[in-house]
C-alpha cells in the first residue's frame, strides 16, 4: 500500500560516494558577556530612572466676592487678556477693549506674553484667562501652564462674559471658522 | 514498528543566565513599581511642567472624563467609612450596613444619589461593568458634587484634605467649571490637578530658574 513517507524525502541526504563528510563544529556560543552587559544594562536604568509619577498642579483660586469695591482692580497697562475658542483657537488682547483682540494659536502665545511680561512694570501685570464654553481642559491647564513657564506670578480664571464671546463668534466666521 | 530509541542528548546551551536575569529583573519591578489603581474610566491627563508629585494620602479626587460625567473617588478606606455615612445620614439615602460596607471596597462612584442605593447593592463585578452616569455637577450651584465635598470636608474636619481634580485632555471647560464651582461653594479655593510630567521648554524664564537650581545643587 502506497504510504506517504514524508520522512524520507527531506532526512535522507544520502551522499553520493566519495564525498567527504564535513567536520563538525561545535555551535556552542558562551553568554557570558551577553549577560555581563544586561547586568550592565539594567544597573544603569536602575541608577538612573524613576518611574514616571503622576504629577500635581497646584491651582489657588480668590474667594469669590459679590461686591465689586472687594474686587481686585487691574490697570488697563498691565492688563493682558487670553480667551480660549474652540480647536484649540487662542486669542488676546492688551488693556481693557476687547475689540482689539488677535487670533493666535498656543505656540505663538508664549512669545506673546513674554512680550507682555518685558514690557510692563511686574508689579502691574496680571493675566486674566478666560476660557470659553467650547474650550477644552486640556486647554485650560495648558494656559495655566503658560504662566508657570513664563513665571507670571498673578494671573486669573475668570468666565467669559457674552460680549466678548460674541467678538469670538464673529472672529470666527470672519475667518472661516477654524 | 522497530523499537527506536530516542537519543538522550544533553542541551547545548545552560540557561542558567537567562534565569538569573529574569529573577533580577522581576525582582526590580517588584520593588519599584506599584500596581496601577483600577479606574472605572480611561483619562487622559493633559501635561504640564509642574514638578510637584501627586500626594498619595488625605486625597479626595474628582475625575472627570471626556464626556463629562463626574466620579468621586477617596482613598482611605477608613475616611470612605465616614464619608459614606455622612452622606447617608445628610441625604436621607437609607443605606444598610452592608451596601455601606460595599461603597468602602468601591473604586470609584460616579452616580447620582437617587442610585447609589441600587448601585452598592451590585457586586464588585457588576459594578466595573456598568457605565456609571456620573454625579450630576450640571449646574453653576454644583449639583451633587457640592454635598459630597460637604460631607468629605466634615469627614475629615480640622485636618488637611487635598482636593484633586483629574481630567482628561478633552474635557469641555464648563464642566470643570462646575467642579470648581462645587468646591468654591464649600469655600475651598485650593485645589491640585493631576498631569502628566513634563520638562520646561528651553529658553523660557522657567527653564533658566531651573538651571540656575540644578547649578546651585552641583
Amino acid at each position: 500500500m502506497a504510504s506517504i513517507d514524508a520522512g524520507s524525502d527531506g532526512g535522507g541526504h544520502k551522499k553520493g560516494p566519495g564525498v567527504k563528510k564535513a567536520k563538525k563544529l561545535s555551535t556552542k556560543v558562551d553568554m557570558t558577556p551577553m549577560v555581563d552587559l544586561g547586568f550592565l544594562l539594567i544597573t544603569f536604568f536602575i541608577f538612573t530612572t524613576t518611574v514616571a509619577q503622576p504629577t500635581a498642579m497646584k491651582l489657588f483660586m480668590p474667594k469669590d466676592v459679590d461686591k465689586p469695591e472687594d474686587q481686585n482692580k487691574v490697570k488697563e497697562s498691565g492688563a493682558f487678556t487670553i480667551m480660549l475658542g474652540k480647536d484649540d483657537q487662542v486669542y488676546y488682547y492688551e488693556g481693557l477693549d476687547p475689540t482689539k483682540l488677535q487670533a493666535i494659536g498656543f505656540k505663538g502665545i508664549r512669545d506673546a506674553i513674554l512680550n507682555k511680561k518685558k514690557s510692563t512694570n511686574p508689579e502691574d501685570l496680571v493675566v486674566i484667562i478666560k476660557p470659553t464654553e467650547d474650550a477644552t481642559y486640556k486647554n485650560t491647564v495648558d494656559i495655566l501652564d503658560e504662566m508657570t513657564i513664563a513665571e507670571i506670578k498673578r494671573y486669573a480664571l475668570v468666565d467669559i462674559s457674552s460680549d466678548e464671546y460674541q467678538l469670538i463668534k464673529l472672529t470666527e466666521a470672519a475667518n472661516g471658522i477654524k | 514498528m522497530p523499537s527506536v530509541k530516542i537519543k538522550k542528548t544533553s542541551p547545548d546551551n545552560d540557561m542558567t543566565p537567562m534565569v538569573d536575569l529574569a529573577f533580577l529583573i522581576l525582582a526590580f519591578f517588584m520593588l519599584a513599581t506599584k500596581f496601577k489603581p483600577e479606574e472605572a474610566v480611561e483619562i487622559t491627563t493633559p501635561n504640564s511642567v509642574s514638578a510637584d508629585a501627586v500626594p498619595e494620602k488625605d486625597v479626595f479626587t474628582v475625575s472627570i472624563d471626556k464626556e463629562g460625567r463626574t466620579f468621586v473617588s477617596v482613598d482611605n478606606p477608613e475616611f470612605r467609612r465616614v464619608l459614606i455615612e455622612n452622606i447617608n445620614t445628610t441625604r436621607n439615602l437609607g443605606l444598610s450596613p452592608a451596601e455601606m460596607k460595599a461603597y468602602t471596597n468601591a473604586a470609584s462612584v460616579g452616580v447620582p444619589f437617587a442610585s447609589l442605593k441600587q448601585f452598592l447593592a451590585l457586586n464588585a463585578d457588576e459594578q466595573k461593568k456598568l457605565k456609571q452616569p456620573g454625579v450630576p455637577v450640571a449646574d453653576t450651584t454644583g449639583g451633587e458634587l457640592y454635598f459630597w465635598v460637604r460631607d468629605a470636608l466634615s469627614a475629615y474636619s480640622g485636618r488637611k484634605l487635598n482636593l484633586l481634580i483629574k481630567a482628561d485632555n478633552a474635557t469641555k471647560y464648563p464642566a470643570f467649571k462646575n467642579v470648581l464651582n462645587a468646591f468654591k461653594k464649600n469655600d475651598q479655593n485650593k485645589f491640585l490637578l493631576v498631569t502628566e510630567p513634563e520638562d520646561a521648554p528651553s529658553g523660557t524664564p522657567l527653564h533658566e530658574t531651573r538651571q540656575k537650581q540644578i547649578d546651585k545643587v552641583k
